[in-house]
């Protein structure tokens, strides 16, 4: 089966090649790598692969006579499982661009095969803002969010309206600290003081003693520079010892929609952090978010969702303008064209491959406030897209 | 060599060498590098009689030694992959010192809690890259020559590499030493009323294990370019005892069939990848259940030769 | 004084008080296994799994049938025993005689199935479990503030585990437990139906897990995970405490609570290590165990 086909892509390899002008294959192939089955499978998963075939339809794909497939694959959180994707996808299965990729140390591997071998990597999921600095490739965009950006927007907007002494919970791996160098650089940047850090094991399962440090330091913020189930269970406990009724509050530093849910509004109320992207945000994102929901069982969407939908739209736009599906060259007309959706309204994308949006600082509401399931968030602030992501010349990328 | 071995080998090395035609090259050099590493891990097991939950620390460890040696050293291929068949080999010494004073059980959950160490020191030492890994591996030129960035090149380096990992392993079983050893495992106590000095010769099995272990991974570093906590997680370490046992313990070949297995469900499973733990898991009670021979063992029996 | 080490004394007693519960935690935890390879020689590499399934089951039982914490506390060990028991019945009792690494290998391989299973159904964000209202709230201490539900876990560990061991040791069924492992066909010469006492002990054990399960619930997240690399760290106490015997287990898992406690203080980055270096130590020392017996 595998020889046939390896053949027959032979063969029109041969026919395309001589038209370079022209779709390869004549099907523009997108592949939407996450995690399906693990801790990022809510915030990413089949929910993503949903908002990429959402995003072909919207742009009408079909009309315009333009033939577009999309496929899912799970990399596990595991760069090696992601890399040998990547691989097989660019290689064997014609697969033109790669979407979404939460795990920043996936990311970076499949960053660094889609540039040797000339195709195009949207990011969605991944955090590191590496990918739009000393990583950053003229194959790749870094889409949704960033580390700096997540730091620099909690860390600046909190201190602004009076949190101005923090103590760190960190998670103790590469990216627990890139989040606490990051905010810590902003609180201090801000007037803010830093009264304490502790560094917790990866991962981790009880927080009870590192809490106890952050109650004993009377600090008026206990940043998490942690995700996933650490966040979750850092803030569980901080509700059982009282932490937030003591006059403490919480900032988490990589939070989405989906750990709130988990969390219920009892235990999460009070969390302030930076998202950029809510579905009730005005009603271009519930218009959206709604269609969402009902392709996707009823989840309403997290903001690495939109911004593979986002992406995925921006991606087949550019192909249209360039009539090419070359990476480098989508990627270099994506740079050129200014973006707009409902879902993160007018934006631009930096010759660094940094892509620009506002980011919001949101805080999450009280069980009272909340009329409904996923009606968690006040917007407390809005962080304009020139003020939200590190400056291009202090990412120390070369393009 | 048996005839029924002869024809094994001569099919194994005739696969490998024809399939790349056919099948994703970088998916065989993947299958080769497991199935190394799974005839390493059965002369612990299938012929010494020890059970390591912790290969998992040589395999990983190789792999971050020679992906830093290659990336930051800049040493050529052979010297990386050397590099971190040292490293496992002298991890291996360490370890096995420490490991091969106790039997059964015992042994097993102390190559586990030694592995746990080595993941939780890859976790945090900076050269490991933590959560990011070693990326963007240089495979560079093999003697100054080759260069491996071509994978048929890259591809009859692992073939080589795979086929002389595996006739050691053939050798040592069917020396005097693997004599021993077999020995040892059947009937420690005989071995010892003979004269053997029995705690040698079982560090000795687990020292050219972690070795062989060490050249797998190191080689794997290479070809995927990449070296993640994923090679020193104690999931690695279980994976490797599903391959021997699903292929047959205590065969010759057994351990490639069953990494090939392995590798190609996972493979074929990441689509939807929530399951591939599900049928691990089943395969395992399965085997434990009605097949312990595994498949190999199970095929040697009918043939009523060893295989 | 006001520091011991540079850390206020304080701050001190109050991480102490922590890894006491914490230690609560994992005595209650390996009692379990402690229980099934002590009597049984099998190494229950399901524990983990059964450890989350008694969470899981919690949290059915409040959100379908609208029982509560306390009758959870009760039924979850009865239900997720009796899955103990038709494992038992179905596969364990077909390899007892064979080598033990075999039941080790079963019992990894049901515990990737139960968490596969369990992850793909529930996902891995994980779900909420109430703090039952009784137990909500905490004193303030002096030097620390303590959640009446860490108060909580310490009693109910400590009485779970004397209990227990109390059972096995002191009374007449404990005696035929251990002689029935000892000798089997003896005891059963004496018209005690053996098989049927190990398959009620792996049962018992697998339902001490569930408890920890549910006591677990409303402060950790129950997901598919939860019991997965904490069942390392349980083999960890298990092997050091002697792993046949129950108190040691239970010495050793209050003893290393308080250890990890301290060293949270001292050096946070190295308290997931310290247990398997003291592992590494006490099998190189004394390889049955501290309180265990070469068997």
């Amino acid at each position: 089966m595998k020889l046939k086909r390896t053949v027959i892509a032979a063969a029109l390899a041969a026919l395309a090649g001589a038209a370079n002008a022209q779709v390869s294959d004549g099907i523009i192939k997108i592949g939407v790598m996450n995690d399906m089955s693990g801790l990022y499978a809510d915030i990413a998963g089949p929910g993503s692969v949903v908002a990429a075939k959402m995003a072909v339809d919207d742009f009408g794909a079909a009309k315009k006579g333009m033939k577009v497939e999309v496929v899912g694959a799970d990399h596990q959180n595991k760069p090696d499982i992601g890399s040998s994707i990547a691989n097989q996808w660019y290689d064997v299965d014609k697969v033109d661009a790669i979407f979404d990729v939460p795990t920043s140390s996936v990311a970076l591997a499949v960053s660094e095969i889609t540039r040797k071998k000339g195709k195009a990597f949207l990011v969605s999921g991944a955090a590191t803002s590496d990918l739009s600095g000393k990583a950053c490739s003229p194959n790749t965009i870094h889409w949704t969010y960033d580390t700096w950006m997540l730091a620099n927007g909690t860390g600046t907007a909190i201190v602004k309206t009076g949190g101005d002494t923090w103590f760190f919970l960190t998670a103790d791996y590469a990216f627990g600290h890139a989040l606490e160098r990051d905010t810590e650089t902003a609180v201090l940047k801000n007037g803010g003081k830093v009264l304490g850090k502790v560094r917790h094991p990866f991962p981790g399962q009880d927080f009870s003693s590192f809490l106890l440090q952050a109650q004993a330091s009377k600090a008026k913020i206990i940043g998490l520079a942690n995700a996933g189930g650490d966040t979750i269970n850092s803030i569980k406990q901080a509700a059982e010892f009282g932490i937030v009724k003591g006059g403490q509050n919480l900032a988490g530093l990589l939070v989405f929609i989906t750990d709130i849910h988990s969390l219920g509004l009892q235990t999460a109320q009070g969390l302030i952090f930076t998202e950029s992207f809510y579905w009730d945000l005005n009603d271009g994102t519930r218009a959206w978010s709604k269609r969402f929901a009902a392709a996707n069982g009823g989840k309403y969407p997290s903001m690495v969702q939109a911004g593979v939908y986002s992406s995925v739209l921006h991606y087949l736009k550019a192909i249209e303008a360039a009539k090419t599906d070359d990476g480098t060259k989508v990627i270099a007309q994506m740079k050129k064209m200014p973006t707009d959706d409902p879902l993160f309204g007018k934006g631009s994308i930096r010759r660094d491959g940094r892509k620009i949006h506002p980011a919001y600082l949101v805080e999450v509401k009280k069980p009272s406030e909340s009329k409904g399931p996923y009606d968690y968030y006040k917007i407390r602030a809005t962080i304009p897209a020139d003020q939200a992501f590190r400056p291009e010349k202090d990412g120390g990328c070369n393009l | 060599m048996p005839r029924a071995q002869k024809i094994a080998l001569g099919s194994m090395a005739a696969f490998f060498l024809l399939a790349p035609l056919a099948v994703y090259p970088v998916f065989l050099m993947k299958a080769m590098c497991f199935a190394l590493f799974a005839c390493a891990f059965n002369l612990l097991i299938g012929f010494g009689g020890l059970l390591s939950f912790g290969h998992a620390m040589f395999l990983g460890t190789a792999g971050y030694v020679a992906a830093h040696a290659a990336k930051v050293w800049g040493l050529p291929p052979e010297f990386a992959i050397l590099a971190g068949t040292a490293a496992a080999a002298l991890l291996g010494l360490v370890t096995g010192l420490l490991a091969i004073r106790r039997q059964g059980i015992y042994f097993a959950m102390i190559t586990l809690a030694l592995a746990q160490m080595v993941f939780f020191f890859c976790v945090q030492a900076p050269f490991t890259g933590g959560e990011d890994g070693i990326q963007a591996v240089p495979r560079g030129r093999l003697f100054g020559v080759l260069d491996l960035a071509n994978v048929w090149a890259m591809y009859a380096t692992v073939f080589v590499i795979f086929i002389a990992g595996f006739m050691l392993i053939y050798r040592v079983i069917h020396s005097p030493f693997g004599q021993v050893l077999k020995a040892i495992r059947e009937n420690e106590q005989r071995a010892i009323s003979l004269g053997y000095d029995v705690n040698r010769y079982k560090l000795l099995a687990y020292l050219l294990s972690a070795t062989l272990a060490g050249l797998a991974g190191a080689t794997k570093a290479l070809v995927f370019q990449l070296a993640s906590l994923t090679d020193v997680h104690w999931s690695m370490s279980g994976e490797v005892v599903l391959m021997t046992l699903l292929g047959g313990l205590g065969t010759v070949f057994g351990p490639v069939v069953g990494a090939f297995v392995i590798i190609t469900m996972e493979n074929y499973l990441s689509q939807i990848g929530a399951w591939v733990t599900v049928v691990q898991g089943a395969i395992f009670v399965v085997c434990v259940l009605t097949f312990r021979r595994g498949i190999v063992g199970e095929l040697a029996n009918w043939l009523r030769k060893p295989l | 004084m006001d520091t011991i080490f540079g850390v206020p004394t304080q701050a001190l007693f109050g991480q102490l008080l922590i890894g006491l519960i914490n230690g609560s935690f994992y005595a209650l935890l390996s009692l379990g296994l402690a229980v099934i390879f002590g009597l049984l020689n099998i190494i229950n590499f399901t524990h983990g799994a059964q450890y989350m399934m008694g969470a899981f089951v919690a949290y059915f039982l409040a959100n379908k049938a609208g029982l509560g914490y306390w009758w959870s506390l009760v039924l979850v060990p009865l239900v997720v025993g009796f899955t103990g028991v038709i494992i038992e019945r179905l596969m364990l009792s077909k390899l007892y005689k064979l080598d033990h690494l075999y039941g080790l290998l079963l019992t990894f391989g049901l515990a990737l199935i139960i968490q596969g299973l369990f992850r793909n159904q529930y996902g891995t964000s994980g779900l909420p479990y109430a703090m039952p209202a009784e137990l909500a709230g905490g004193r303030n201490l002096g030097f620390m503030f303590l959640p009446n539900y860490r108060a909580w876990v310490i009693v109910a560990s400590l009485a779970v585990c004397i209990g227990t061991w109390f059972v096995i040791e002191k009374t007449k069924l404990g005696s035929y437990l251990r002689a029935a492992t000892e000798n089997p066909a003896l005891v059963q010469a004496f018209g005690i139906n053996v098989p049927r006492m190990i398959t009620l002990t792996y049962g018992f054990g697998v339902a001490l897990a569930a408890f920890a399960g549910v006591m677990a619930a409303p402060i950790y997240q129950v997901s598919p995970q939860m019991g997965a690399d904490l069942i390392i760290v349980v083999f960890a106490v298990v092997v050091i405490g002697g792993m046949g015997s129950i108190m040691g287990s239970i010495v050793t898992g209050f003893a290393l609570g308080l250890l990890e406690g301290l060293t949270k203080v001292f050096y946070p980055e190295a308290s997931n290590t310290v247990i398997f270096v003291i592992m590494a130590i006490v099998l190189m020392v004394k390889p049955a165990g501290l309180f265990g017996a070469q068997k």
